[in-house]
Parts: structure tokens; sequence; C-alpha cells
């Protein structure tokens, strides 16, 4: 699984990097990114898809 | 009602949201356009105005910056004089292009990881509030929610942050309920009751300009656009808009969430039980109790899903009610405590998402924790008085402790 941030529709609610710190992180202005290329380890894979699923601009995809 | 205008009989032709039965009726009112055919209110006071209510057309309103200009964003009975795409209060009423540059300026010291830190200052302070309440009876003891706990928090924390005086936060209160709240007033009056604010911030200014420290206020006078200082119009604006986006806001939203959770014991009790359940719990509260509705500028003559728009006319953008709207939400009328998606727009959606967002969360998060940890049984016991206007929360909220600890 992998998780893709759109840096164009991400506006920095910062709901990503709240729930899964492991797969998130955030620059100085606020914009998600995704760490390690966005590769999720299996265990991980509930909380990337709850990130995904909390994000008010709809800016993170998953890829299966 | 104070104001111009008179109680309102007809919230569907003749709306006014700083009617006080707006905001104490307001999930009824929200659930009544959302069940309409015509889930648009409109209203010839404040000389034009419209407030749709479902998510899908708040949504679409918020991206639209092409129609609507956010130049003002708290309807009153006058207009804008500062220009856009600047406007008054420099980023939250800018468009683009500017709003970009000039809101890039304060995503840093409002980042996540800068905010974080100041997360022992407000629990200490929280802690503070609670110790001052005094000897508490179980039982017996009722204490107020809203003006002795929730309205001291965001302010002390915002004016530390700008480096002014915490013991004027009387003053700052006082301004805010000015902008906020008496918007119904004749614009002779706002003008005249808006210009001690003014006076106060040029005084502020000044003296960071001969004592300057490390605060958000000289940050301001410090930083630079393309190699210019930002103009003495943009750093008071700026100011302004930390001052009264970063107070009422925080105040309603922590109000509120004790209003819940003094109302809904059940719930009270699984935040007592299992505090983990924060993290979804401090969600729920933002979704379900967003204090903050938006306002927008229309451009020009617009034809807006068959309702005519005229240019100058209000729109005001009710994230509230968005939040509730059952075509977006399951169970959106319903408070779940654990409610695992939640797309809430208690911050806005697009490009002016709340800048303090952060520093709102850690406030009502802490702020909750630390009144549960001390009360963890409490109920709401006499009359809650709301606020006027486009900011929902408690002004007046006594509860009953029922336990202490």
């Amino acid at each position: 699984m992998r998780v893709i941030v759109d840096e164009e529709k991400c506006q920095g609610h910062n709901r990503c990097f709240a729930i899964a710190p492991e797969l998130f992180d955030v620059d100085d202005y606020g914009t998600a990114i995704a760490l390690n290329d966005g590769v999720v380890p299996a265990e991980l894979e509930d909380k990337a898809r709850l990130a995904a699923a909390n994000c008010p601009e709809y800016a993170i995809t998953i890829e299966d | 009602m104070t104001g111009m205008y008179e109680k309102v009989l007809d919230w569907v032709n003749d709306f006014d949201h700083a009617d006080p039965e707006y905001n104490e009726r307001a999930h009824e009112i929200w659930a009544e356009f959302q069940g309409s055919e015509c889930p648009v209110a409109h209203s010839e006071r404040y000389d034009g105005l419209w407030a749709p209510f479902t998510y899908e057309m708040v949504h679409e309103i918020a991206y639209d910056t092409e129609h609507f200009s956010s130049q003002g964003v708290v309807v009153n009975t006058g207009r804008p004089i500062a220009e856009a795409p600047v406007g008054p209060a420099p980023p939250i009423t800018s468009d683009p292009p500017f709003h970009n540059i000039a809101r890039r300026i304060l995503l840093p010291p409002f980042a996540p990881k800068v905010i974080a830190e100041w997360e022992p200052e407000v629990r200490r302070l929280c802690n503070e509030l609670l110790d001052r309440m005094g000897d508490i009876t179980e039982g017996e003891s009722i204490v107020d929610g809203a003006v002795q706990y929730a309205q001291s928090i965001p302010v002390n924390v915002i004016a530390r942050m700008l480096g002014f005086p915490t013991e004027d936060e009387d003053l700052f209160r006082d301004f805010v309920h000015n902008v906020l709240e008496r918007i119904n007033e004749p614009v002779e009056d706002r003008e005249e009751f808006m210009q001690p604010l003014a006076d106060y911030l040029d005084a502020q200014i000044e003296d960071h300009r001969q004592n300057p420290r490390d605060d958000l206020t000289n940050y301001l006078l410090n930083v630079e656009i393309g190699g210019n200082k930002l103009s003495d119009e943009h750093v008071r604006g700026s100011i302004v808009l930390l001052l009264v986006a970063g107070i009422d806001t925080t105040w309603s939203a922590i109000g509120s969430s004790l209003w819940h959770l003094g109302t809904h014991p059940d719930d009270l009790q699984r935040l007592v039980d299992e505090p983990d359940v924060m993290m979804f719990a401090l969600e729920e509260f933002l979704r379900a109790y967003a204090p903050v509705t938006m306002a927008r500028l229309v451009k020009e003559d617009y034809d807006f899903h068959g309702c005519p728009m005229k240019a100058n006319d209000w729109v005001l953008l009710p994230f509230p009610a968005a939040n509730r709207d059952p075509k977006q939400f399951e169970h959106a009328t319903q408070f779940v405590i654990d409610r695992q998606e939640n797309r809430h727009g208690a911050f806005g959606l697009g490009i002016h998402r709340c800048l303090g967002s952060n520093l709102a969360r850690l406030e009502l998060k802490v702020a909750v924790e630390e009144f549960v940890r001390r009360f963890p049984s409490f109920t709401v016991d006499g009359e809650t008085r709301w606020s006027v206007g486009q900011i929902r929360g408690p002004r007046e909220l006594p509860l009953r402790v029922l336990k202490a600890s």
C-alpha cells in the first residue's frame, strides 16, 4: 500500500499528521508530506486508511 | 433586539443571524433548511444577505474565489473600505494572488510543531483558572464554564503570543465583542466603537518598535515581502485578525464542548474512563459544535443555483451547518464520540483554512482534558446564554459540579 498527498489540494489541516505521524510529516507551512515515499508497512494500513478518510480536502489517496 | 433590525419572523426571506434566536435554535434551523426544497436563506438586511445551509453549497462557495471575495468576512451594516485583494485584515480578508503571499508570512509561527510547544503553558493556565474557582462542594457548587474558564484561555494565549499585556484581557474581549456581535448597528456607530481598537493597536505597535522583543508583533514588524517590510496597515490588520479570530472562536468551542458534556453524562463518563478517546472526541466536538461561520462578498451579479445574487451582497458560509448535513455525514445530528471518519469543515475549506487551527485544537483539547480531570462529573444547571452572530458558543454556562478530584 502507498499513500499519496496532493500538495495542491492540501491546505494544512494537519489531520493526517495527527492520526499517523509514522506515515506523514508537515513542513513549516503546514503542508503534508508522505514519509518513506508513501510506502505503508502492513501494520499501519488501517492508520493510513483512517488518515485518508479524515482529510477535509480529499488530498490523500491510497494505492493498494 | 438591539441594533437596526426587528425580530425575525421569516427565516427564509428575512433571515438575520444576529437575532439571538438564531444561535439558540441553530441546530433546528439548519435541519429545517437542509430538509427543504430551498436550502438558501435570503434577506434584505445588511443591504443584501444570503445563507446556504448544505455542505455541498458551502463547499462550492469556499472554493470559488472567482465569484466570491473575502474582502469582508464579518457581515455588518457597512462594507469594507480597504480594497481587495488585500482587505482590512490580511490574509483572512485577502483574495488571490495576494492572499498566498500574506498567508505564507503567518503560517510558520502557527505550524503544528511550533504550536505544540505551547502545551505546558496552556495546561498551566487551565489549572490556574480551575484553582481560582475556589473551594468546591460536590453536588452544590456551581461554576460558570464560559465566564470562569473558557473565555480566559484563548485570550491569554494570544496576548502572550503577540506580546500584549495579559491584564488587558477584558479590553480585548470588549474589542472582539464590538467587531463580532455589534454587527447590526448603524455604520457611523460602528466606526465610533471600532476606533479605540485601532488606537490601542497603534500604541502597542509603537511600543514594540521602541522596545523590540521576541513575539509575533515584532515578527510582523520585521518580516519582509520581496525585500520590503509590511505596511503599517498590513501589520495592524494582521494583528486585528489574530486578536479577533483567536479569542471568541476557541472560547466558543471550549464552552460548547463543556455544554455537551454537561448535558450528555454518558459521553462525559466515556472521556473519564477512556482518555484516549479524546483523539476522536476532539474532532467530533469540532464537527458537531463548530463555532465559526465565515462570510464572503459577491463580486459581480451572479446566479447561484437560481439565487439572483447581486454585486456586494453578503454570503454567509455556515461551516457549522455544513458539518451537520445528513447528505455529507452519517448520523449527522448525533454526537458520536469515537466517530472514525470525520472530514468536518470546522476550520473552513480551501485556501482560507483557519491559520490558527493547530493552536485552537491544542487549547480545546487541553481545556477539556483539564476540566474533566478536575471535575469528572458535572451537569448544566441553569440557563445557558449563547453568543450572537457568526461565532456560536455559550457566553454563560452554569455547571453544577457533582464530583471534584
